[in-house]
């Protein structure tokens, strides 16, 4: 099977475009979290000046914002290598070789977890279940799901990810 | 050929992540290219997933099922006549003869895989919308009570009565009251939300809308982890059809009631699964905890009564509105009316869904139904209720699914997950896994939890290196105490759970010989 969808393609911030983004949500209740992950979605990461546009615009202090934004762990403050790539370490895909995954993951992606490889190809990142136990071990690159993983196959996704950035 | 052969491919986020997409698109072309006239539906997973991708045709004696499917066997599967629903090497029968899904008794899952998830037609042909209709005929307090009656508890695990949650915010006063649903899914080994959501979401939505009339409330939120995208967007396309067909909106059905319904997603906290964090995160704010009380049915999302329910727990209200309280608390034992869709995976040759009543035993649920460990290997301990939930030897298999039997056993039922484990598992690393876990998704608010799962790590850690094993066992009994004690929710209290499990059924990995220090330390 493909291992990978289209590859996500991202603005260029802009605060207009991020102004936009905010006036989205208009009218929404306590809309803060939905707009970082619509400016997330938009842009593939927090710009800085995002805080000080939020902070104004929906009546907050910016600590209050830049709270919101470090204590989630999807929200990023840089942009992500080409494919982001979360593999589940959660309690099912342990028990059938997560932690082998983890290991050559890391070698054939040329990355640690919670980091990007030099080529910037692919952000290496850890997760605690994708719910989808039934079918473990496994993984998520970018929005697709991929289950019965195995060393072999990441090592075929890393051919894949190779494939298409070169 | 004029007849329309219908032909089942799951659009389910699991079956598509073996291939279930490439599958659908193989054998659109080979029907193209043989010019048979087929109808492709994308249904919900059956819940059977080592044989996803599961395709099934609809043939004259019902559906027959062919699994697991690759897309290089779709050739194959034409060339043999898997159209007329003739035998194949992938060939399973019948799809509702599968003795896996024929021992279950499905009630909240009964439409789960039947038909494509968005389709009204189907979602009203299969009983849907009876449990709304039902609703709308009864007063407010009828509605809570025969959910009481029914002797639901909270499917997410705390396991608290549904009816009686509903009845506190019906009586609490005032001018806006929310329904907040529960999707953030944490829980390793748990996936039942997920299925439901993208697999029956119009029952969601159903559900939700009940709910809202039952307490007073005209605005409904889904709370969907982030790692759930495809979840995310079904509901949204839910949502939408519910306001085309007026389910949604200014008249529920016509009716002189109104609910209004909208998705929100997390962004990768899994504290946001405990109820006040996820109103915090609801309003935008750090998925902190609130300390309670006050209770959220009190003062919840924005300080407003609110009911939150776990997606099963509400999905589980429309058959009991639509076949009577009593059909629901026929089944199960003791105080655990009704079904659990239990949810198996971890080392197992069977991993799916079982929805059966509760009392049914672990082993029944594991070696029966799962067939043991997918590695043939001694299974050796079965994680159950989540990352927080006890680790339970083999040897206690015979335990029933009951929220009492589990908690007079050290165990928690949770939200039904049970992850198996085979004789390879090295218990005391699971056991420092869990406190890893803890330290990582604490909220930081209180201190047992914050600063206790941190040196919880570190105390395992000196004894797995046969550090003074015996003080250190006793700190880490002390430190799991005051986290039980002291911690202000469910995670810094219930990270100690499978901790102590270890110590309690696996002392000799974490140093100890039947119980004791071991001499050679």
């Amino acid at each position: 099977m493909n291992y990978l969808a289209e590859p996500k393609q991202f603005a260029s911030w802009s605060t207009d475009a991020a102004r936009e983004v905010v006036l989205r949500h208009k009218g929404e209740r306590g809309p803060l979290l939905e707009i970082l992950n619509d400016l997330q979605g938009t842009f593939g990461y927090i710009h800085e000046d995002a805080i000080a546009i939020l902070a104004e615009e929906l009546n907050l202090s910016q600590a209050e914002v830049y709270g919101v934004v470090t204590f989630y762990k999807d929200l990023r403050t840089e942009a992500p290598g080409g494919f982001l790539v979360k593999i589940c370490r959660g309690e099912s895909c342990q028990s059938v070789g997560a932690d082998k995954l983890v290991e050559s993951a890391q070698e054939v992606f040329e990355t640690k977890l919670g980091s990007t490889n030099s080529e910037r190809s692919v952000t290496l990142e850890e997760v605690f279940c994708l719910g989808n136990c039934a079918l473990s071990p496994a993984i998520m690159v970018d929005e697709k799901l991929i289950g019965r993983m195995s060393t072999e196959r990441i090592a075929e996704l890393a051919d894949e990810i190779r494939g298409v950035t070169l | 050929m004029t007849e329309v052969i219908q032909v089942y491919v799951p659009k389910d986020s699991a079956a598509r992540s073996v291939g279930a997409d490439d599958i659908a698109v193989a054998i659109a072309q080979q029907a193209a290219r043989r010019q048979i006239n087929i109808e492709l539906v994308r249904n919900g997973s059956r819940g059977m997933f080592w044989l996803e991708p599961l395709v099934e045709v609809l043939t004259p004696a019902g559906r027959v099922a062919y699994g697991p499917v690759s897309a290089a066997d779709v050739e194959g599967l034409f060339d043999s006549g898997f159209l007329e629903g003739k035998d194949h090497r992938l060939s399973l029968g019948l799809t509702e003869a599968i003795p896996y899904l024929a021992s279950q008794n499905r009630v909240t899952f009964a439409r789960m895989g039947l038909s494509d998830p968005l389709s009204v037609d189907a979602y009203i042909a299969n009983g849907g919308l009876s449990g709304l209709k039902a609703a709308l005929s009864m007063s407010q307090n009828d509605i809570v009570l025969a959910v009481t009656k029914s002797g639901i508890r909270g499917r997410g695990g705390a396991g608290f009565p549904t009816g009686i949650k509903w009845k506190t915010v019906l009586e609490a006063n005032s001018d806006q009251k929310f329904v907040c649903c529960n999707a953030d899914e944490g829980d390793s080994g748990t996936y039942a939300d997920r299925m439901l959501m993208e697999g029956d979401p119009l029952l969601l939505i159903e559900a939700m809308i009940i709910s809202g009339i039952a307490v007073g409330a005209t605005e409904g939120y889904i709370y969907v982890r982030s790692e759930y995208p495809d979840a995310i967007s079904t509901l949204k396309a839910a949502i939408a059809i519910g306001y085309q067909n007026n389910w949604l909106g200014q008249s529920v059905l016509g009716s002189d009631h109104s609910f209004d319904l909208y998705v929100r997603s997390g962004a990768g906290a899994y504290i946001c699964g405990e109820e006040t964090a996820m109103l915090e995160s609801l309003e935008g704010r750090r998925g902190v905890i609130r300390a309670k009380p006050p209770l959220p049915a009190i003062e919840g999302l924005f300080q407003k009564p609110t009911v939150v329910n776990n997606v099963l727990s509400l999905a589980a209200v429309p058959s009991i509105l639509a076949k009577g309280p009593e059909f629901y608390s026929e089944m199960g034992i003791a105080k655990s009316r009704g079904t659990q869709v239990f949810q198996l995976s971890g080392n197992l040759a069977r991993p799916g869904i079982v929805e059966v009543p509760f009392g049914v035993t672990l082993d029944t649920l594991i070696n029966e139904f799962g067939g043991g460990s997918r590695s043939s290997r001694p299974v050796k301990a079965a994680q159950v209720g989540g990352p927080l939930g006890s680790y339970i030897p083999s040897s206690k298999f015979d335990l029933k699914m009951d929220y009492e039997t589990f908690a007079a056993a050290n165990a928690m039922v949770g939200h039904g997950g049970i992850v198996v484990f085979d004789d390879t598992a090295n218990m005391g690393r699971q056991a420092r896994f869990a406190m890893e876990f803890c330290s990582v998704e604490s909220c930081g608010k209180c201190t047992p939890c914050r600063i206790g799962s941190v040196r919880g790590v570190e105390v395992i850690d000196r004894i797995l290196s046969g550090q003074d094993v015996y003080a250190n066992v006793e700190l880490l009994k002390d430190l799991c105490q005051t986290m039980i004690d002291g911690s202000l929710c469910a995670m810094g209290g219930l990270t100690p759970m499978p901790v102590l499990s270890v110590l309690e059924h696996f002392p000799e990995e974490l140093g100890l010989v039947n119980g004791q220090l071991a001499a050679s330390r």
